[in-house]
C-alpha cells in the first residue's frame, strides 16, 4: 500500500462521517418530536467528531500541512469519496432512520475492525472511542426500524418504500476498488467480504423483526468511492462550504 | 519533596479546580479526563482525554486546562490523547454522588456492561424519588453524555448519565 493510498482509506472514512453528520444536521430544529430532533443532533455530532479525527489523521499522512477544516471546506465534490447513501436528501423521517440504519450496522463492523485490528495506531485511537458511540447509533436506528416496521399500516409501507429505495446505495460498501484491495492486504481495512457477511446477518435480523421484507436486489450503485456523487452532494457542499470560502480566515 | 513532584503538585492544584462546563458542579478531574501530569525535559506535560468525539465542550475545556496550567508553568503543554478512549468508569465515586444530587442519575456498573444499549439493561432509578419504576424516553438527551428518563412513580424526568 502506498502513502497515498493510505491517505485515501483515512479520508474516506472522514468523508462518510462528515457527510451524514451534515445531512443529519438537517434535522436540527426540524425533527417529529423534540426528543429525536434533540438524538438526530447528538449523532450528528458524534459524527462530526468522528470526521475530525480521521481528516487530522490523513492531513498528517498527506504531509502537505493541511488540518481537517481544510480537508472538510476546501475540497471539492469530486475530491470527497463517501459511499453514495450517506449523500442521499434526507426525505421524510423513515427515509433518514432506514439511510442511518443501513450505515450504523455497516460502520459498526468498520468500526469495530478500525478500533481492535488495523495497523494503524491513530485511526485506532479514533476509531476505540467512535466505536462505543456508533453501537448507540445502531441501536436507535434499529429500534426505529422495529417502530415503523411493526408499527402501524402506514408506517409500515413507508419505511418499507424508504427500504427498497435505499436498497440499492447500501451495496457499495462492499464493492472493493484498487485502494481497499491494497489496504486489506495492508491490513488497514477489513475483508469488505467478511464486513458483507457480519453486515447482512445483522441487518436481517432486525428487518425480520420489523415484519420488514429484505430487498433481495443485489445491484448496487458505485461511484462514490471514486468521487463520481450524485447531484446532491453538491448542494450540500455548498451549504457546508459557504461560510468557510467566503471567509477563509474567519474565526469564532 | 524535590522540586519535580513541587511542579507537578502545582499543575495538579491548579487544574482539580477547572470545572465541566455542561456539569459545572463537578471538575474535569472528577470526571476522569485529566490522564495525567507529568514532566518532560523541563516541560510540564498534562494529558487530557476528551469523552465524546463530537463533545462541544471538549474545545472550552482543554482551553481552560491550558490557562490553568500556564498560570504557574508559562511553557507547559497540554497534550490530548484519544487512547485509550475515555470511559464511564473513570469518573469518581464522588462525582457520582454529586451528579445524584444534582438529579442526574449517574452511570451504572462497569462500562462493560452493555445491556443497557439494547433496552434490556439494570434499571435505573430516579434520582429524586428512588423508585426503580423509570423508563428511558430516548438514549440520547440534552448532551452527548446523557439519555433521557421519567419516572414512573414521581413523574418527574431526569437524565442519566451513559454509560460508555
Amino acid at each position: 500500500m502506498t502513502t497515498e493510498q493510505h491517505v485515501q482509506v483515512a479520508l474516506r472514512l472522514g468523508d462518510d462521517a462528515m457527510i451524514l453528520g451534515q445531512r443529519l444536521s438537517e434535522w436540527c430544529g426540524h425533527g417529529p418530536v423534540l426528543e429525536e430532533d434533540i438524538a438526530l443532533s447528538n449523532i450528528a455530532l458524534d459524527l462530526l467528531g468522528q470526521a475530525r479525527g480521521y481528516y487530522t489523521r490523513a492531513g498528517v499522512l498527506e504531509g502537505l500541512g493541511r488540518d481537517e477544516d481544510q480537508l472538510a471546506f476546501f475540497r471539492t465534490d469530486r475530491e470527497f469519496q463517501n459511499h453514495l447513501l450517506v449523500e442521499r436528501p434526507n426525505g421524510h423521517f423513515g427515509d433518514t432512520m432506514v439511510r442511518q440504519f443501513l450505515f450504523d450496522a455497516f460502520s459498526l463492523e468498520r468500526t469495530q475492525f478500525l478500533a481492535n485490528q488495523t495497523v494503524d495506531e491513530d485511526l485506532a485511537a479514533v476509531a476505540a472511542k467512535a466505536v462505543k458511540e456508533v453501537r448507540y447509533h445502531f441501536s436507535h436506528s434499529s429500534q426505529w426500524m422495529l417502530r415503523l416496521g411493526d408499527g402501524t399500516e402506514e408506517s409500515h409501507r413507508k419505511v418499507q418504500e424508504s427500504l427498497d429505495d435505499l436498497w440499492p446505495y447500501a451495496g457499495e460498501f462492499f464493492v472493493e476498488d484498487d485502494i481497499d484491495k491494497a489496504a486489506i492486504l495492508a491490513g488497514l481495512l477489513p475483508d469488505l467480504s467478511v464486513v458483507a457477511q457480519a453486515w447482512h446477518a445483522r441487518v436481517s435480523n432486525v428487518l425480520a423483526q420489523a415484519t420488514l421484507v429484505k430487498p433481495t436486489s443485489s445491484w448496487s450503485q458505485r461511484g462514490g468511492k471514486q468521487g463520481i456523487h450524485s447531484e446532491h452532494l453538491g448542494f450540500l457542499l455548498a451549504e457546508m462550504q459557504v461560510l468557510p470560502r467566503t471567509y477563509p480566515d474567519a474565526s469564532w | 519533596m524535590n522540586s519535580t513532584e513541587k511542579r507537578v503538585n502545582q499543575v495538579w492544584d491548579l487544574i482539580r479546580q477547572v470545572m465541566d462546563p455542561e456539569l459545572p458542579f463537578l471538575s474535569v478531574d472528577d470526571m476522569g479526563m485529566i490522564r495525567g501530569v507529568r514532566l518532560e525535559q523541563d516541560q510540564i506535560v498534562v494529558t487530557l482525554t476528551p469523552t465524546y468525539s463530537g463533545c462541544p465542550a471538549t474545545d472550552v475545556i482543554a482551553t481552560d486546562v491550558r490557562s490553568a496550567l500556564h498560570a504557574v508553568e508559562p511553557t507547559g503543554r497540554l497534550e490530548l490523547a484519544l487512547s485509550p478512549p475515555w470511559t464511564t468508569d473513570w469518573i469518581s465515586d464522588r462525582a457520582r454522588h454529586l451528579m445524584a444530587q444534582h438529579g442526574i442519575a449517574p452511570p451504572e456498573g462497569p462500562s462493560a456492561d452493555r445491556a443497557f444499549l439494547t433496552g434490556q439493561g439494570k434499571t435505573i432509578p430516579c434520582p429524586r424519588c428512588k423508585s426503580t419504576h423509570t423508563t428511558m424516553v430516548s438514549a440520547f438527551g440534552s448532551t452527548a453524555c446523557k439519555a433521557h428518563f421519567t419516572c414512573d412513580a414521581c413523574l418527574e424526568p431526569f437524565e442519566h448519565f451513559k454509560c460508555i
